[in-house]
């Protein structure tokens, strides 16, 4: 019987290992990010606030400086961690990016606590690989809300400081929710408060939050607008279909949603603050097996079956929503949006070189605008 | 709230700690191979909790 109970026990301890190595590996993955010629410092997210310093929150800020008089453009890549071309899309911004007017902060795990867990029960894939001319370059896939092994318990009800409104429990995790933030709050609310202290004391003009939606979700393929960005949203949406060939709607920011950066950031600071929603079928409900290929095709026959039926509220067809696609969609709303800005306030202009755009992205994929770590002198980890 | 949440946590871990030695006691204590495995099996993700993997 000793044997038998050994025997059990050692089955139960094969298990946990090989779990708990998968779950290990995917908390503590580095992922490299090759510094570009536009990289003038970079900074700790604590370095704005105590509160944050050395926690699982404290990402790198890169800081591209043009040196040329200008305003200071803020994106945050990482939101929610399981928008994969959100973040890879600021990748491209650090790796190739030289500002030539104005200055660019970029921040690629603004929840990193989210990057490092998927969603429970989801099964969804803990990482993935962009293929490159060199190889690969691995990423961690992330989840919406924050680890609960980082903020943990979730209340009933989540009060949102301090409009007091009443959200989803679970959203108290979520660092879209979180803004402006409270100094004193749960981790994901000291990095809303720490990115706006930051957002003041670098006198940042314009913010754009980068994320993905499913294709259930209604806002999508859109820019929701804080209403002093407005006319920035409507003139980049009037701007793309015919500079970039695709079409990306606006919206105005809803003035009693609260917790969100398009509104908060907007009524807690100086800056613009913009959303960008780009189509990712990986998170439809109605999406078949949660795989690695589902992640980077953008395939799935059955969010085509939920189009067909008039369930979706954008387009989708066998070829999917490549994350190349996503990720060209990010990069020229951005450009075009800098250019935009800087027709409107010609006295504080934004130029930036050297990122591709939406249809170099397609033509050359994503993975040629990423960098060899190993080859490179100038790599940090994220 | 921070101090109340961080009390929470505490206690939460030394709770699950309290469950996995009950568990591990029950294990030995069993006679029927089913219970044994079935022990296992539910002790998994406590462990994985409590030595904060997942």
């Amino acid at each position: 019987m000793l044997l038998r109970k050994l025997i059990i026990s050692a089955f139960g301890l094969t298990v946990l290992i090989l779990g708990g190595h998968s779950f290990y590996s995917h908390r503590h993955l580095k992922e490299a990010v090759v510094l570009g010629p536009g990289v003038t410092d970079v900074v700790k997210l604590g370095d704005y606030f105590d509160g944050i310093a050395g926690s699982i929150n404290d990402c790198n800020l890169y800081i591209l400086d043009s040196g040329n008089p200008g305003a200071t453009i803020l994106i945050l890549g990482g939101s929610h961690p399981e928008e994969p071309a959100s973040r890879l899309a600021a990748w491209l911004f650090v790796e190739n990016g030289l500002m030539t007017e104005g200055r660019m902060i970029v921040a690629l795990s603004a929840n990193r606590s989210a990057s490092t867990v998927t969603r429970l029960s989801g099964a969804y894939p803990s990482d993935f690989t962009i293929l490159t001319k060199w190889g690969g370059r691995k990423f961690r896939m992330g989840d919406r809300w924050s680890s609960p092994l980082d903020q943990w318990p979730d209340p009933e009800v989540y009060i949102h400081s301090p409009s007091g409104q009443e959200l989803a429990y679970v959203d108290i995790r979520n660092f879209n929710r979180c803004w402006p933030g409270r100094a004193n709050g749960t981790i994901t609310e000291r990095a809303c408060f720490a990115f706006m202290e930051m957002i003041r004391k670098e006198k940042v003009d314009l913010v754009i939050d980068l994320h993905e939606a499913e294709l259930q979700y209604p806002v999508i393929s859109t820019i929701v607008a804080h209403e002093r960005g407005e006319e920035l949203a409507t003139f980049v949406s009037m701007m793309l279909p015919d500079m970039e060939g695709f079409n990306m709607g606006m919206e105005f920011s809803p003035k009693a949603l609260h917790g969100l950066s398009h509104r908060e950031i907007g009524d807690f600071s100086d800056a613009v603050s913009l959303l960008f929603e780009a189509p990712e079928p990986f998170l439809d409900a109605t999406r078949g097996r949660t795989t690695r290929e589902q992640l980077l095709t953008g395939i799935d026959e059955f969010v085509v079956k939920a189009g067909k039926a008039g369930l979706l509220f954008e387009k989708i067809d066998e070829k999917g929503w490549h994350i190349d696609v996503r990720i060209g969609r990010h990069t020229s709303a951005i450009l075009q949006t800098m250019e935009s800005w800087t027709e409107i306030m010609p006295d504080r202009p934004l130029s930036c070189e050297g990122v591709p755009r939406y249809a170099e992205v397609i033509e050359n994929s994503t993975g040629h605008y990423l960098h060899n770590p190993a080859t490179s002198s100038k790599v940090l980890y994220e | 709230m921070n101090l109340l949440t961080t009390v929470i946590s505490i206690c939460y871990y030394v709770f699950i700690a309290y469950v996995a030695i009950l568990m591990i006691i029950n294990l030995i204590r069993s006679r029927k191979w089913e219970q044994e495995l079935l022990y296992v099996i539910v002790l998994l993700p406590f462990l994985l909790r409590l030595f904060r993997l997942k």
